[in-house]
């Protein structure tokens, strides 16, 4: 009994090495622990024997038994890692192929650098108010201290809308200063706003474009006086550039709505087509500003004699084209997707003060 | 205004070097805008004597010249067939920089012989084209003496930019005084006596307006000439006329031109011989015509002012003088014309025919009217000395104005306006250096009087800005803006912060903004619902930006087009700007355009040709992103014109249409040259829900214990049953239980009956009180059956 158990033993364990797969070595289990299987019929056999001979040949079934069925789950386990190994082999990739294409998609220079300002100027209290682009010409010229006949006007390049009969003629708004008027006669001061919007002028050569982008700021309030404007456009400046020690030139200038009136140049160099802040001897002139008429503030039904303030006109094409190197203007609206995708900001990089201005 | 060094320095008295002067110009808010300084240019350039010219012994048409120089004697080879001894060149030695030929000079030897500089003719030196010789100089110029100065070129010209306000300023004069008060100089004094006339004038003047319109001209002065010889004016005068870009004619001509820059006094001189007086002023009569000496004719109404004679009107007070009554070469006898002309009307007269004259730009700024009489005095001693003769005595109509300003100043309001401390002695230097007379009137109580030649002091704050620009405005110190609220609240309002969001959001899905102008064609806007007369421009700039857009749409459609045009596949665009429905009516639109195929073509496949659905995916995610419930949303098929009929629709909350999307209808994309497919979405940020103030704190989260239950339905229905009506039908049966229902298959085809739709769906159960049991499963799916049987007539697709 015992020899034929070693054989079988012996047998089932050669076979159980050499199952080349799973099949192979269920196959093997079953010859020798199937219900047919040649340890099983052993095992049945056992109750022929003598209670002596049946409890050795029982254990010795039993051994054999557990050893079959330990080198089973072995070679089992053996085959199953050569098999995903064999798969994982099969499944090998080229990756030096192409992911599928995300098309990222832009924001457009004009919409970032707005929102960079907004950004700053909101820090120091601005909030951001509007005003139509179709404009009364009372808000437009009038309120603003420049009467029909006003030499100022020439300068404008107004594009006119057909009047309706017994109506002033509406305007395109040639820039955002109307919403300084429409603002004061709607809020009381303190006043504190800026104005981010499209304005018109007919003009159209190889550093205009008919339709161009201002920021207007007006601030009023009992004891604002130039000193804050200064100090106001110059921490604009260099927080917008992220430039310390910008220079920066106050040139005294004219504008009907401010008095006294300014213009602001900031130091800058040209080389070939590239232009950078803060060095060399060229002046860029970025914006006009001064202290509110008191006629504009007496138009926007504000006392003149209780109240005072600022205000500014920022060129938003032109300070992204300053800050970002963006040769020329006309590419702003020309909607070129080479255009865009160069210039243009990814969705994620939302300015922040915090977090950054400038990606 | 251009103006010279050496103009300038008629006026001003002044050691400071142009740098300094333009600085100075700069910094008092007179903006220079270029400087032409050819002397430096020309800095190289000298008078050299050709000692001797001699064949050169290779070529036929070459010389070898000696040139004498302030150095050294220089061998050159020149071609140039006037070259010769004995004369006066212009020697540029080697190293030297040739403007003409932006090349620097070198040694050479040309056939054998060497040459170490150049005789140099105009075109080398960026004067003229002239080539054909080399420049000549008078016999008795110094060898070495600057060729620059020889020639008159080295009178730096400064080109400013006056603003409106400061007509005193369109004159060398005024200019000369302002930087005179900011500290550069001097202001030298100008001969202004009275000219004893020798007769009397033969021509008499007079004015002719009706009572209220006498402020049209409220002074006439004139004055009589003879024995004038009117030839070229001399060299001073011209060279600078000519270096500020003004063609010199005759002397008479050329002192009033003169006139005007010179002290910003318009005139006018006539050959008396040509007038029959008397000469006067009167408004024109309407319809009166005339032509002007620039060769057109105008005609004019009865609001202008002209000047007239016995034979009718001559020319436009102010304006412009007419032709065939100017002065010419044998003028013998003028008659000079100092007039007042009233800024206002002279504005409205040049601008109603379009005619820019440096008379008008003066006019309309406002001269020095009381400067009338001495301009007279000045102009008869120009005349006199540069074309001999006598004058007569002055003849006048009308008066000149007396009366000045005067203005209450506070100077207190340098410290609060201008927030920098200006001692009052100071303050009160700088005005009067501008020629304010200022008187003490009590405590903080000035009394201004504004010279005649200031017509910008409107206000109190001009009088203080006079004082902080000439002491300057670098000097204010910077000044933080207080910040009372501490931390500032949001900078944007709710609609404000809902664009910033479509805009990203746009982004992020992978379309490109676009910023487009917000005019468009006329007969495009009218393609779009537009084209309304009061939406178009009068004076566009081209026909293609005639009237201001009804969409957003033709824009992106154009830029498609042009991006297809210049080969680029597949452009995916978006743009949030205003559109215009009427004058009062302006909105903000949010629109995108996806064009071609989705995506570029891909190893693994997966891109297909962008459908109206990839337009309302856009329009959904906008419409998520500022807040609208979507899953509310319904649509409708009945989008606008532009559209594809049967392709597109509107996202509709309950009854209001909140935004449009699909195909752009063929004929449009044929119009517009845009290559299909091409889907678009609009919507309009007024149309939208307004934005509830909500807490920030979120509403309970509410998880169900049981596990969700799927179900998948296919019903055959009707092609007229929307995938809409389906779903209400649906939900409809159990709006507690069922969580969502999605659309996954829709087919028509092999297996299914003509005519018919297959729509399967997904539906999802979610119990909240105990787990579904097979049966309750099982009466919800017969529910759902019948009620789309019943609401659809929709049946249940055999497995």
């Amino acid at each position: 009994m015992d020899d034929r158990i070693t054989i079988i033993l012996n047998d089932a364990l050669d076979a159980i090495a050499g199952a080349g797969d799973i099949a192979g070595l269920d196959a093997v289990r079953i010859a020798a622990l199937g219900r047919k299987g040649s340890i099983t019929l052993l095992m049945k056999g056992l109750g022929a024997l003598d209670p002596q001979a049946r409890r050795q040949a029982g254990q010795a079934l039993n051994a054999a038994k557990n050893d079959l069925q330990s080198a089973i789950d072995r070679r089992k386990e053996e085959l199953e890692r050569q098999r995903l190994e064999a798969r994982l082999e099969a499944e090998r990739i080229d990756v030096t192929l192409p992911e599928r294409p995300e098309l990222p998609g832009t924001v457009h220079p004009v919409s970032q650098a707005t929102d960079e300002i907004i950004a700053i100027l909101a820090d120091m209290g601005f909030t951001v108010a509007e005003g139509p682009d179709i404009e009364d010409d009372w808000f437009n010229f009038g309120a603003l201290n420049m009467p029909e006949e006003h030499p100022a006007r020439q300068e404008h390049d107004t594009f006119y809308l057909l009047p309706v009969v017994g109506e002033t003629r509406p305007v395109l708004r040639t820039h955002t200063s109307p919403v300084q008027i429409r603002h004061m006669l709607e809020n009381s001061p303190p006043i504190r706003i800026i104005a981010p919007g499209r304005t018109y002028r007919s003009d159209s050569d190889l550093t205009h474009t008919p339709m161009f982008h201002q920021v207007e700021g007006l601030v009023i309030d009992r004891a604002i006086h130039m000193g804050h404007l200064k100090g106001c456009l110059r921490q604009f400046v260099e927080a917008f550039f992220g430039v310390d020690d910008v220079p920066m030139r106050f040139r005294p200038s004219y504008f009907p709505f401010t008095s006294p009136s300014m213009e602001v140049d900031i130091g800058c160099s040209f080389s070939g087509n590239r232009l950078t802040i803060g060095e060399g001897a060229g002046w860029m002139e970025i914006l006009g500003s001064g202290m509110v008429h008191p006629r504009v503030l007496a138009n926007g039904g504000v006392d003149p004699e209780a109240w005072q303030g600022f205000a500014f006109g920022l060129g938003i094409d032109r300070l992204a084209m300053l800050k970002y190197a963006i040769p020329d203007l006309r590419g702003f609206f020309d909607a070129d997707v080479r255009w865009l995708r160069h210039y243009g900001f990814r969705p994620h990089d939302v300015p922040t003060l915090y977090g950054g201005l400038t990606p | 205004m251009k103006l010279t060094l050496a103009w300038l320095k008629r006026h001003l008295e002044t050691s400071a070097a142009l740098d300094e002067i333009v600085a100075t110009l700069n910094r008092i808010g007179l903006e220079v805008e270029g400087i032409e300084d050819r002397s430096r240019e020309l800095a190289p350039f000298t008078a050299a004597r050709v000692t001797s010219a001699e064949p050169h012994p290779n070529a036929e048409r070459l010389r070898v010249c000696l040139v004498e120089t302030a150095g050294a004697e220089v061998q050159v080879v020149c071609g140039a067939p006037n070259a010769r001894a004995g004369m006066m060149g212009v020697f540029a030695a080697s190293g030297s920089h040739i403007p003409g030929t932006g090349l620097d000079l070198k040694n050479t030897v040309i056939r054998g012989v060497e040459s170490r500089g150049m005789l140099c003719s105009e075109r080398e030196l960026g004067l003229s084209d002239e080539h054909q010789g080399i420049i000549e100089l008078p016999g008795q110029t110094p060898v070495g003496a600057s060729f620059a100065a020889v020639a008159g070129l080295d009178d730096p010209v400064v080109d400013l930019s006056v603003t409106p306000d400061r007509g005193d300023c369109f004159s060398v004069r005024g200019i000369a005084r302002d930087l005179a008060a900011a500290g550069v100089g001097k202001l030298l004094p100008l001969d202004t006596a009275p000219w004893p006339g020798t007769y009397e004038s033969p021509l008499a003047i007079e004015l002719d307006f009706a009572p209220g319109t006498q402020d049209a001209c409220p002074a006439f002065l004139g004055r009589h000439f003879r024995g004038l010889v009117n030839g070229p004016s001399p060299e001073w005068m011209r060279r600078k006329l000519e270096a500020v870009g003004l063609r010199p004619i005759t002397a008479l001509v050329d002192i009033t031109n003169w006139l005007t820059l010179d002290i910003g006094r318009p005139a006018h001189i006539y050959d008396a011989r040509k007038v029959s007086g008397p000469i006067g002023a009167r408004l024109a009569r309407q319809g009166e015509s005339f032509e002007a000496l620039n060769g057109k004719a105008y005609e004019t109404d009865g609001e202008m002012t002209v000047i007239f004679d016995s034979s009718g009107m001559l020319g436009l007070g102010g304006v412009i003088g007419g032709a065939g009554t100017g002065a010419d070469e044998t003028t013998s006898e003028g008659f000079l014309e100092i007039a007042l002309f009233d800024p206002l009307r002279t504005a409205a007269t040049g601008r109603k025919l379009n005619l820019v004259s440096d008379a008008r730009q003066r006019f309309e700024r406002g001269i020095d009217n009381a400067f009338a009489p001495a301009s007279m005095e000045i102009a008869t001693r120009l005349i006199l000395e540069i074309c001999g003769g006598e004058a007569s005595h002055v003849v006048t109509a009308g008066s000149v104005p007396i009366s000045r300003q005067v203005m209450d100043v506070r100077p207190s309001r340098v410290r609060s306006l201008g927030g920098i401390d200006i001692p009052a002695s100071r303050a009160s230097a700088i005005l009067g250096d501008l020629g304010f007379a200022v008187r003490e009137a009590g405590e903080d109580a000035w009394s201004v009087t504004v010279p005649s030649w200031r017509h910008d002091m409107e206000c109190e704050p001009d009088v203080i800005e006079e004082i902080l620009r000439i002491h300057g405005f670098d000097e204010i110190p910077m000044a933080t803006l207080p910040r009372p609220g501490g931390i500032p609240r949001d900078a944007l309002s709710a609609g404000q912060k809902r664009l910033r969001r479509a805009r990203r959001v746009l982004a992020g899905r992978g379309l490109d903004e676009a910023v487009t102008y917000s005019f468009i064609a006329s007969a495009r806007a009218r393609l779009f619902g537009g084209g309304n007369d009061g939406l178009e421009l009068v004076n566009p700039i081209s026909s293609d930006m005639s009237a201001m857009r009804p969409s957003l749409i033709p824009g992106l459609l154009e830029a498609a087009a042009r991006n297809q045009a210049r080969g680029l596949r597949d452009p995916g665009l978006f743009e949030i700007g205003p559109v215009y429905h009427s004058v009062q009516d302006q909105k903000t639109a949010i629109a995108g355009l996806r064009t071609g195929r989705t995506g570029p073509r891909h190893w693994s496949g997966g891109h297909r040709e962008v459908d109206a659905f990839d337009a309302k995916a856009d329009a959904v995610a906008v419409l998520d992103a500022v807040g609208v419930p979507v899953d509310r949303l319904d649509a409708t098929a009945d989008a606008e014109t532009w559209y594809h009929p049967g392709r597109s629709g509107i996202l509709r909350l309950g009854p209001n249409a909140l935004a449009s999307f699909g195909e752009v209808h063929p004929e449009i994309l044929r119009s517009l040259d845009v290559a299909g497919p091409a889907v678009v979405f609009e919507l309009h940020l007024e149309a939208l829900p307004r934005p509830r103030t909500r807490s920030p704190a979120r509403p309970d989260l509410h998880l169900s214990r049981f596990q969700p239950v799927r179900r998948d339905f296919a019903f055959l229905v009707d092609p007229d049953v929307t995938a809409s009506r389906l779903l209400r039908a649906i939900t409809g049966t159990a709006r507690s239980l069922i969580r969502e229902v999605e659309v996954f298959d829709r087919y028509t085809g092999s297996g299914i009956a003509d005519g018919k739709v297959s729509l399967a769906v997904a539906v999802t159960f979610q119990p909240e009180e105990a787990s579904l049991t097979e049966n309750e499963i099982e009466a919800l799916s017969g529910r759902i059956v019948e009620a789309v049987r019943k609401r659809t007539g929709g049946t249940l697709r055999a497995q």
